[in-house]
């Protein structure tokens, strides 16, 4: 089976500073799979480069059999609009608007008509325990509602896949988990693959399979033999 | 785990037979791993020998030993002492794994490849306990949670071990 996301020895570096320094890694279609590793390791700017918001220096990024960091940035503006969904860490709803307007904002943007983009977005309410906060604005939610939300906007327009950078990074546990469990669940039954950036390894293991960046190069986490 | 005093904690809820503690135990304390009939009468046996149970008279019935075990003043006390007591906090220094990086440093030997090999162990057993805190009812949750929180504090450790790793390398070979 040909994987969905391909990255083939990817170099960046910023300035001076290397981020990426060759690397590697395949995901397949419909699973959840995890980028690890410590702060300033290159997990984000790979990421980057997956989604197309990021182009490397070196390398190939390949996308549903189709090479996509030759594309000029129109393309990958509307390959991340029209494909990819994003949940970050911070400040992602736009505060001017209501819960349900930031969920329908993807929508909106593909050309979809105002009335018809808040009808499709409302039903994520209920599905990701949000309803009655339809009509709220960002400062009047809390941190895992506000997240919630972010992942509706992420999921609202049935992308192929979800880039999700430290989705739990500002949610205590309790509340991380149930962002995560959310979203893996919905991951799975909309059929969306899942490539989550993360450094806590209890958000990891929601995953299917995990990679570890170190030094700007990507490893497969395997089990291999274990001592006893 | 204290059988005896887990089984006190569960006579002090309520006077019960030994099938009940052990059914109670079985489902709350020992998952996947059943106490045998056995040492719940021996237990029992010795926590009335000791004075913190009062065994009833046999009532009849076929199966196993019906007695009905009622705590008592000084089993109460026990228990309740041992209750509100912290657990000491256990300095798990790791020590295999410890052992293991050092060893390997020291003999020039691949250390990181064995920390990886670690962590994906880690993450593997993870995995199982995500699947049995999001399946599971509140009380398999509850003890998945507290693996998961441990497990990611080795983790963590590994990955700090691995960012010191020249360092460590330098001071174990001189």
């Amino acid at each position: 089976m040909s994987a969905l996301i391909e990255a083939r020895d990817l170099t960046l570096s910023f300035g001076e500073t290397p981020a990426l320094r060759g690397a590697s890694l395949a995901i397949e279609a419909g699973e959840v799979f995890a980028v690890m590793g410590p702060s300033g390791s290159g997990k984000s700017t790979l990421l980057h480069c997956l989604a197309g918001i990021l182009t490397p220096d070196s390398g190939e990024v390949h996308f549903d059999g189709r090479r996509i960091d030759t594309l000029n940035e129109a393309e990958r503006s509307a390959l991340r609009r029209d494909t990819f969904g994003f949940v970050f860490q911070f400040g992602q709803l736009v505060p001017e608007l209501t819960a349900e307007e930031n969920v329908a904002l993807p929508l909106l943007f593909s050309g979809v008509r105002r009335a018809a983009a808040l009808a499709e977005a409302r039903p994520w309410f209920t599905r990701l325990g949000l309803d009655g906060l339809e009509r709220r604005r960002s400062g009047e939610l809390s941190g895992g509602q506000a997240q919630r939300v972010a992942l509706a906007r992420g999921l609202v327009a049935r992308p192929k896949v979800l880039f999700a950078d430290e989705p739990t990074g500002a949610l205590d546990s309790l509340t991380g988990e149930q962002v995560m469990d959310l979203m893996v669940d919905a991951a799975h039954e909309e059929g969306t693959t899942v490539v989550l950036v993360t450094h806590e390894p209890r958000v990891a293991a929601h995953a299917d399979r995990e990679a570890i960046v170190r030094d700007g190069r990507a490893s497969l986490l395997t089990t291999g033999r274990i001592a006893s | 785990m204290s059988v005896p005093l887990t089984l006190l904690g569960l006579l002090e809820r309520e006077p019960s037979h030994g099938y009940d503690l052990k059914r109670d135990y079985d489902a709350f304390f020992n998952r996947g791993k059943p106490l045998p009939y056995g040492q719940v009468y021996t237990t029992l046996g010795r926590l009335a020998r000791d004075g913190k149970v009062i065994a009833g008279e046999a009532e009849p019935g076929v199966g196993p030993e019906r007695k009905r075990y009622v705590i008592t003043e000084a089993g109460a006390t026990e228990f309740e002492t041992w209750l509100t007591e912290p657990v000491a906090p256990e300095p798990n220094l790791q020590t295999v794994l410890f052992t293991k990086v050092v060893l390997a440093l020291m003999l020039g030997r691949d250390a990181q490849q064995y920390l990886d090999t670690q962590r994906a162990a880690h993450l593997e057993r993870m995995h199982e306990l995500t699947k049995l805190r999001r399946t599971g009812p509140i009380i398999d949750a509850l003890l998945a949670d507290h693996g998961l929180f441990h497990l990611e504090a080795d983790l963590r450790w590994i990955e700090l071990t691995t960012a010191r790793m020249d360092t460590l390398a330098a001071a174990v070979r001189t």
